[in-house]
């Protein structure tokens, strides 16, 4: 090929490449529109550890007290403190050393329980989670003023402000320089890129390997049933059943029987509707959780004299007769789930 | 004496049919007229046996007795319009960790790694991770925005988007946290519970490189995405650009049907080889940035601590990692003899290159059969002959990828890393078969 042709030959070739790399389909550029200014504020709503995108405005430990009490104490605990629902939030455990070094020590210790202020470097985080997706039920209800006094709320009961602090869009970077873990943090690692580098290697040997081989750790007996009777977990016909892990049913008739009324009882409880209703986030079956257990609930609701009561109960909340926290309205429970619920609820032994 | 012929045709004879003594009788003599006639008396009997058979002492019951379905009708086709498992299948389901958590909302279940076949998980199992909720969403009423540092910020609709050009790849998704629960010591008795934050699918949709170019997106300033859910969390996560424009997609098809809604319903990221969590379900838009967000998922989980109380941040990438699912935790081998020992093998980094298996507890390897095709960033089943004699064994299986690197035993982990980080466990299992047959989940040391 003489010299021009060559030329030639590299020139097609790069615009070909260059029209794969910078060009759409015909046609490609009608799909899609422009998004107005007003969309994009309606879900563009992310807050960046500079505090791009943060709204203005401004809220004090007090007032995020208030709101603290009445929608995020029922799950986190008064003081932020509580281990029920979630993990804690702060536990009172960050130092003024913690704070001046912007590295949290305790977390080096393993018999300190994590919280979330013990880890979080980002001030934007919170204000931006809290914003986005709190309350648990009600995400996306909470004004600006209230996320600031909320964020002011957690920031006081970690000793990082004092109590009659305020918290606004003016001073958010020099309350981050308060944050106790601002320089815990590491980006040095090679798990961000796919071609970054491994920090563990494993071995290559494939014969006499000089390694440890005694068994150091594996559920002790009692423990085999904590997930269920693993017999009923694997396939049961085949090369591997599973073992026969419930030991309650292998020793005595008696609890057999028992333990199966107990489990068809179970079995009857409208799982998919407690579930998909949003109940189960509140309510397990036996014991207080948010509110009351199911098993209270259906003693003292047994019978169906009670179900036009408990359906309105459901659908439209209600407060006092458990205690001080309320029931949410739960509209959203449609038409089926809420007879099963009903049901179910009233169909206790009366 | 009866020709070899006559004898031939008695050997495929269905011996359960006749009477014990007429067979050895006829092997003996042959078949005589009276005999036939002893014959004939036999198929009748044996069809009057579809009724009351003669059951002899070492005849299968399962096949001298017809079952009922092989006399009877079965049912009509769209008994079932969305097809589902046997009955008998009953106990392959997803299962929570009893006390791993306090809200279903925010949770985990776990797929049946145990009883699965192949390198792809049925969608039904796919494991589920979500962070305050799953939703239904109207395919109708959803839109992913693109916005950010782009020329134009865009709205597609889902027809839109389904008008594209697409794309179908099978990955694995593995959540950050799978084998989390094993860093300190065993804590669960199955595989499903120690990997079962595991699935894999095929994925269709369109690449995110093609959208991200539609919107024109700033080249030279642009190093990471938001992905951001329609959920009411919201979830976000912030996306290495690099991944974004390599493999990334916008899925809505998962294994031939759309997602499901556990699954991100209708739409969903897909980044291969990363995380479950960047994997933002009910996807509702993508926004171009120069800085990463530090989004809850990103600094107060998914967050890895070491041993000097260090927290390492942006753990994304899923290291190479292999499982044996059968035999494992849990279960129990019945008869000495051959056993096909199978797993799973996976690198984020590429594709899967070798495994090796052990049943001494690491001290001596042989390679495992690799089952085909082999894909970047999907699952590799993998097997082994094995003949059980009885003895105890610790069973174990080691991946090396396409890169080199190979899977570290728990020693070497925990070693560099502590055993506190929660995220990111691949060391090497070990299932320990015990004389009794019974296989369960140990470590070693």
């Amino acid at each position: 090929m003489s010299s021009w042709a060559k030329a030639a030959v590299l020139w097609l070739c790069a615009m070909a490449m260059t029209s794969t790399a910078a060009g759409l389909p015909e046609g490609l550029t009608e799909l899609g529109r422009p998004a107005t200014e007003g969309e994009v504020a309606a879900w563009d709503i992310d807050v960046r550890p500079d505090f791009v995108g943060l709204p203005s405005g401004s809220g004090d430990v007090w007032a995020g007290e208030e709101i603290w009490l009445a929608q995020c104490a029922s799950c986190h605990g008064d003081f932020g403190d509580s281990n029920e629902i979630f993990a804690p939030l702060v536990l009172g455990n960050i130092t003024e050393e913690d704070i001046a070094a912007g590295r949290v020590a305790s977390l080096t210790d393993p018999g300190v329980t994590r919280t979330t202020l013990m880890k979080v470097p980002t001030l934007s985080t919170l204000w931006d989670y809290i914003y986005r997706a709190m309350p648990w039920n009600a995400p996306k209800s909470l004004s600006p003023d209230e996320v600031y006094g909320l964020v002011a709320y957690l920031l006081n009961l970690g000793y990082v402000v004092d109590d009659d602090f305020v918290l606004s869009d003016t001073n958010m970077a020099e309350t981050q320089a308060r944050m106790p873990n601002r320089n815990g943090m590491s980006l040095d690692h090679g798990l961000w890129s796919v071609s970054g580098l491994p920090d563990v290697s494993g071995s290559s040997c494939i014969t006499d390997c000089d390694v440890a081989t005694t068994v150091t750790s594996s559920l002790p007996a009692y423990a085999m049933n904590a997930h269920g009777n693993l017999a009923k977990q694997v396939r049961d016909w085949g090369p591997y059943p599973g073992l026969w892990t419930d030991t309650v049913t292998d020793t005595d008739p008696n609890q057999i029987a028992m333990a199966g009324e107990g489990a068809a009882e179970v079995a009857m409880a409208p799982e998919a509707a407690l579930s998909a209703g949003g109940c189960s986030g509140c309510h397990q079956m036996a014991g207080q959780l948010v509110g009351p257990g199911f098993d209270a609930i259906r003693t003292k609701y047994a019978g169906q004299k009670h179900a036009a009561y408990l359906r309105d109960k459901i659908v439209n909340g209600g407060a006092g007769v458990w205690g001080s926290m309320p029931m949410p309205a739960m509209p959203g429970v449609d038409e089926d789930s809420l007879q099963q619920l009903v049901a179910w609820l009233t169909s206790g032994e009366e | 004496m009866a020709s070899d012929a006559e004898q031939g045709q008695l050997q495929p004879a269905p011996e359960s049919f006749l009477p014990k003594d007429l067979v050895e009788d006829i092997s003996r003599d042959g078949i005589n007229s009276g005999r036939r006639s002893l014959l004939q008396g036999a198929f009748a009997a044996a069809t009057a046996s579809m009724v009351a058979p003669a059951l002899m002492a070492d005849d299968d019951p399962d096949i001298v007795n017809l079952p009922s379905w092989t006399r009877s009708l079965g049912k009509p086709v769209v008994a079932n319009p969305y097809g589902q498992p046997s009955p008998y299948e009953a106990n392959i389901v997803r299962r929570q960790s009893p006390g791993l958590t306090r809200t279903d909302q925010s949770s985990v279940s776990f797929t049946p790694l145990q009883n699965l076949f192949g390198m792809i998980t049925p969608s039904g199992l796919h494991f589920e991770r979500h962070h305050q909720g799953w939703v239904d969403i109207d395919p109708r009423r959803h839109r992913l925005m693109i916005n950010g540092l782009v020329d134009t910020p865009l709205v597609f609709t889902m027809e839109d988007l389904l008008r594209m050009p697409s794309v179908s790849r099978i990955h694995f998704l593995e959540c950050g946290a799978n084998t989390g629960l094993e860093w300190g010591n065993v804590a669960v008795p199955t595989v499903q519970y120690s990997h079962g934050m595991l699935s894999a699918s095929e994925f269709t949709g369109v690449p995110v490189s093609l959208l991200l170019e539609r919107a024109g997106f700033d080249r030279k300033r642009a190093t990471v995405l938001l992905a951001e859910g329609a959920d009411g969390s919201s979830m976000t996560r912030t996306i290495n650009l690099e991944n974004a424009l390599d493999d990334a997609l916008v899925a809505y098809g998962q294994n031939g049907e759309m997602l499901r809604p556990e699954n991100g319903y209708p739409l969903r990221l897909v980044v291969p080889g990363v995380q479950g969590v960047s994997w933002v379900k009910w996807l509702r838009r993508l926004e171009v940035g120069d800085a990463p967000w530090g989004t809850k998922d990103e600094v107060a989980h998914y967050v890895d601590l070491m041993p000097d109380g260090t927290h390492r941040q942006y753990t994304s990438i899923q290291e190479a990692k292999s499982v044996i699912t059968a035999p494992s935790g849990g279960q129990k081998l019945l008869k000495q003899g051959y056993y096909d020992i199978t797993g799973l093998a996976w690198s984020g980094r590429g594709t899967v290159e070798k495994v090796e298996v052990s049943v001494d507890g690491g001290r001596n390897w042989r390679a495992a059969r690799l089952e085909g095709p082999i894909l970047p960033k999907a699952m590799t089943r993998f097997h082994f002959d094995w003949v059980w004699q009885g003895d105890e064994a610790l069973l174990q299986s080691r991946v090396t990828d396409s890169t080199g690197y190979i899977q570290p035993s728990r020693a070497e982990l925990v070693e560099v890393r502590g055993s506190r980080s929660i995220y990111h466990n691949n060391a090497i299992q070990t299932w320990r078969v015990g004389n009794d047959g019974e296989v369960h989940n140990v470590q070693l040391g």
